[in-house]
């Protein structure tokens, strides 16, 4: 049997949340944007997978940054891009 | 307005036969280009149906003169069929797909996939006619084969006629692939390959003309022979000549045949050629684009102007002008600039009437033009003092690449700039040119006197620190200013500062020291400390090592690199945070000027004899260099033993490389040391000292000893085999037949230690011509990726479909133009607030 691996414990990849409808809301309003204007992630990458987001979904990044120690990234799950 | 509409789509194809009949004008047939009488023929391939090329003549399909006939297509009937040569490739692969009888795709997929898809999975039998199929081969540039027999444009072209649309459509072909034969050559219009006549009025024809010539020519002759029924193999010959001449009418640059030749032996330059390279039309017309209103040449340093100052010749000043509308407020300014007429600066060239009529000033015209001036008119007058120009030195690495200047018209042939300003241009004076544009409108100037004007540019963006700063000896005058030993009397502080051109208030005091006079130039509320370059060097501490400013007095330490250097200067940094951008600038301008006047006034001078080394020193430094050679050769002697021990991961031979190497580094180290303790101080050492020029390693290797010449990090080991030179014996590892120079520059290099420096001043030469390609092209790439993302107004970087990229721009939100070495000063923000509230 082969063993499964969570990538997502691994230390180099940033945590994954998936936002709910309100707090999608809440981040288009703030930036005044449609939600097509976000940063897009394809809903077959690995982490995508893992947490079980899918297509729609908006995922809250955080991720430690050089600059500013620690940076705040959205990104929405899509159809897979030809 | 015209009704807009967006564009959906572009599609790229190939032309039809049809469409190429369609969009000409004439049938080419005859390859001559003109009767005796000088005139072009009908139906040859300069038919003045084809576009007119004299100016004065009418089209003859058109009636359009010069400017407005673009020029109609011709048309040439091959008598035999061509293979496209830059489709050759395509042809081959569908060749391979496709059907030699029936022409269907050889495949049982029935959607739409890619050629490449099928071309894996291509069946040997037809499936629709069971036909078994040739192996094709392709033979560059432009010949066929199926099972070793040449296959002939003619046969490729039936075969294509065959293939059904369906068919196509399921690889995503959206032409005809019997077009890719060619059958009708598009003959280009004559405006596309303007004859030139020369002074002795014979023509001299464009390169094009002179290859259609040569496949008319080539095509009549085929003609006339397939039409008397020659024998196959000349109709064969002629047939490969004419499939040559189309090709290389497309690209005279095919590998596998000859380059078609000019009658002196230059080759041609066909259609490809027009586009590729830099001196194509892509780069060289299109992506490139020429200015007027601007001016290149030498540049000079000038200490005597302002950092936002560049001085321009008159020469030029009288060459470049500026329009300038007449109004209330400047016609007698104006007036009395046309009397001065276009020769004397400053003056102006051309005076533009309200109805547009563009009028010459002339030394004739003059005073009769500056009577009739009006409001309204508009006057091209000469640059002068003031006026605001953008002035480059290219590369243009970063955006300091540019910047906006005041004009000082001065006399000579050269630009003048400051020297604090030569960091960000990265200039020299060694005959470097510069160049310098004039913005045209007010809109323009003010556009960039606000956003690219020298004050505004002082933080680079780069590090976050200040760019344009004192160089060379206005570092070195500052610091033998602010020594302690500087202590002047009231007359000649005050002279000092006349020549800096300083008014300030001395303070009333028999004797003043250099500290005082350069307090002068600081703000009253500046307060900072931090170390000197000085003092960097040095293990002891000295009462001046650390620099403090109270209440805008220095208080202790010297002004050095560290204080006002570029890239590091402490104090212009803390101004440049704590004032205006002018204030800044003037700081720079006044401190620089200062720096030059105390060398002035004292005397700067460095000689060869600051290299020089007591009996002592030159004693230690052959002693530290002997001692080292002895211990390699101890080394080498263990290694012959076999008793060296080995490092980790390295071979026993990189091992002795490696004690070797770090054994003479020592010497030069301690070498280093003797010189630093042994060396008077001198101005050369003052320099070295303060970071105005040169540094103790240059002092090191005048003085004592060069040290280890590498080539790739390694001692020297290339040359014969086993040794590097014939005059040492093979396996020879002692550090003077590897590359170790135990002399100094002064004291003169053996012919071998001569001869190691020049390997590596070599290696050094080429590493810097390949870096810079290097990451010229990486800084390309790098622009043309991110040319269109913006940081928009609610913070957010945003890409051209204003899609977001960034959330914080630099995930931080620090614009490092304006921050303190890419980080937010915390400490300076703190204090400026509490100051607030005082």
């Amino acid at each position: 049997m082969k063993e499964e691996i969570k990538i997502t414990s691994h230390f180099v990849v940033p945590k994954h949340e998936i936002l709910t409808p309100d707090e999608i809301k809440v981040l288009l309003d703030k930036f005044k944007i449609s939600i097509n204007q976000l940063p897009r992630i394809a809903e077959d990458d690995v982490v995508v997978k893992e947490i079980g987001a899918s297509v729609g979904d908006v995922l809250k990044i955080t991720r430690a940054s050089l600059t500013a120690g620690v940076s705040q990234y959205y990104r929405l799950v899509v159809r897979e891009q030809l | 307005m015209a009704d807009m509409k967006e564009v959906q789509s572009i599609e790229f194809g190939v032309l039809s036969p049809k469409m190429i009949l369609k969009m000409s004008t004439v049938r080419i047939a005859r390859a001559e280009l003109y009767d005796p009488d000088g005139y072009p023929i009908d139906g040859g391939v300069m038919d003045p149906r084809m576009g007119v090329i004299d100016p004065g003549l009418r089209c003859r399909t058109c009636g359009g003169s010069v400017g407005d006939c673009g020029g109609h297509f011709g048309y040439l009937e091959l008598a035999r069929p061509i293979v496209h040569v830059l489709y050759a490739k395509f042809v081959y692969k569908l060749l391979k797909v496709i059907c030699r009888k029936c022409g269907k795709l050889l495949t049982g997929i029935r959607e739409k996939t890619s050629l490449k898809e099928v071309m894996k999975t291509a069946n040997k039998k037809c499936q629709g006619c069971g036909e078994e199929q040739g192996e094709i081969k392709f033979e560059k540039p432009y010949s066929f084969w199926e099972d070793k027999a040449p296959l002939n444009p003619m046969s490729i072209r039936e075969r294509f006629e065959k293939t059904p649309d369906e068919d196509l459509e399921l690889i995503r072909v959206r032409i005809r692939p019997e077009w890719l034969i060619i059958t009708i050559l598009p003959v280009p219009p004559v405006t596309v390959r303007p004859s030139i006549t020369l002074e002795t009025g014979e023509r001299s024809e464009d390169d094009l003309t002179h290859k259609l010539v040569d496949i008319v020519r080539i095509n009549q002759r085929l003609k006339e022979n397939i039409d008397i029924g020659a024998p196959d193999f000349i109709i064969e010959d002629l047939w490969e000549l004419l499939q040559y001449h189309v090709s290389t009418f497309f690209d005279n640059e095919l590998t596998g045949v000859p380059h078609a030749r000019h009658r002196s032996g230059r080759g041609l330059k066909t259609l490809v050629q027009r586009l590729k390279t830099k001196e194509g039309r892509f780069r060289s017309n299109l992506a490139g684009k020429r200015v007027n209103f601007c001016a290149r040449t030498v540049i000079s340093p000038d200490n005597n102007i302002d950092i936002d100052e560049v001085g321009v010749p008159e020469i030029i000043a009288k060459e470049l002008t500026i329009p300038s509308r007449v109004t209330d407020f400047n016609i007698a300014m104006v007036k009395e600039v046309v009397k001065n007429g276009p020769n004397v600066w400053p003056g102006a060239n051309y005076a533009i009437r309200p109805d547009g009529r563009k009028k010459k000033i002339t030394e004739e015209s003059r005073n009769e033009i500056a009577e009739e001036i009006v409001n309204g008119w508009i006057v091209e007058r000469h640059l002068q003092n003031g006026d605001i120009v953008l002035f480059n030195r290219q590369p243009s690495l970063h955006r300091m690449s540019i910047m906006a200047h005041r004009v000082k018209v001065m006399p000579y042939r050269t630009f003048r700039l400051n020297l604090c300003v030569s960091p960000p241009y990265n200039a020299d004076f060694d005959g470097d040119e510069m160049n310098l544009h004039v913005p045209q409108t007010e809109e323009a100037q003010a556009e960039a006197m606000l956003l690219m004007q020298v004050q505004n540019q002082v933080r680079s963006p780069r590090f976050g620190g200040p760019i344009i700063a004192p160089k060379n000896d206005h570092i070195s005058g500052l610091f033998l200013l602010t020594r302690k030993e500087t202590i002047m009397t009231k007359e000649e502080a005050a002279q000092i500062l006349a020549y800096a051109g300083i008014d300030a208030e001395l303070p009333d005091k028999e004797k003043i020291a250099g500290k005082e006079v350069f307090s002068l130039l600081l703000p009253k509320t500046l307060d900072i400390e931090f170390q000197s370059t000085w003092h960097k060097g040095k293990a002891e501490k000295e009462e001046d090592s650390n620099v403090v400013i109270k209440d805008g007095k220095l208080v202790k330490g010297v002004i050095d690199k560290s204080a006002v250097g570029s890239e590091e200067g402490a104090i212009i940094d803390k101004i440049d945070k704590v004032s205006t951008p002018q204030e800044v600038s003037d700081f720079i301008n006044k401190v620089s000027r200062l720096g030059t006047a105390m060398l002035d006034t004292r005397g700067f001078t460095v000689g060869i004899s600051d290299n020089d080394l007591s009996d002592e020193a030159k004693k230690l430094v052959s002693k530290a260099i002997k001692k080292a050679e002895e211990d390699v050769a101890d080394l080498i002697d263990q290694y012959n033993k076999g008793k060296l021990e080995g490092l980790p991961d390295r071979s026993l031979n990189a091992s002795l490389e490696v004690y070797i190497m770090q054994r003479l580094a020592k010497a030069v180290n301690e070498c280093g040391e003797i010189v630093s303790s042994h060396v008077p101080e001198n101005d050369t050492i003052f320099m070295a000292r303060t970071g105005a020029r040169g540094s103790l390693v240059n002092v090191t290797q005048t003085a004592a000893c060069i040290g280890q010449e590498t080539v790739l990090g390694q001692r020297i080991h290339r040359g014969y085999l086993n040794r590097t030179l014939p005059h040492f014996k093979k396996g020879d590892l002692s550090p003077i037949s590897h590359g170790f120079v135990g002399t100094s520059f002064k004291a003169g290099l053996t012919p071998f230690e001569f001869f190691w420096d020049s390997l590596n001043g070599r290696e050094g030469l080429m590493d810097k011509s390949l870096r810079t390609r290097h990451s010229g092209y990486m800084e390309r790439r790098l622009v043309n990726a991110l040319q269109d993302l913006k940081v928009k107004y609610d913070m957010t970087v945003r890409d051209l479909t204003n899609s977001i990229v960034q959330f914080v721009p630099g995930e931080d939100g620090i614009d490092p133009a304006k921050s303190n070495w890419g980080k937010f000063d915390v400490d300076n923000f703190v204090n400026m607030e509490v100051s607030k509230d005082d």
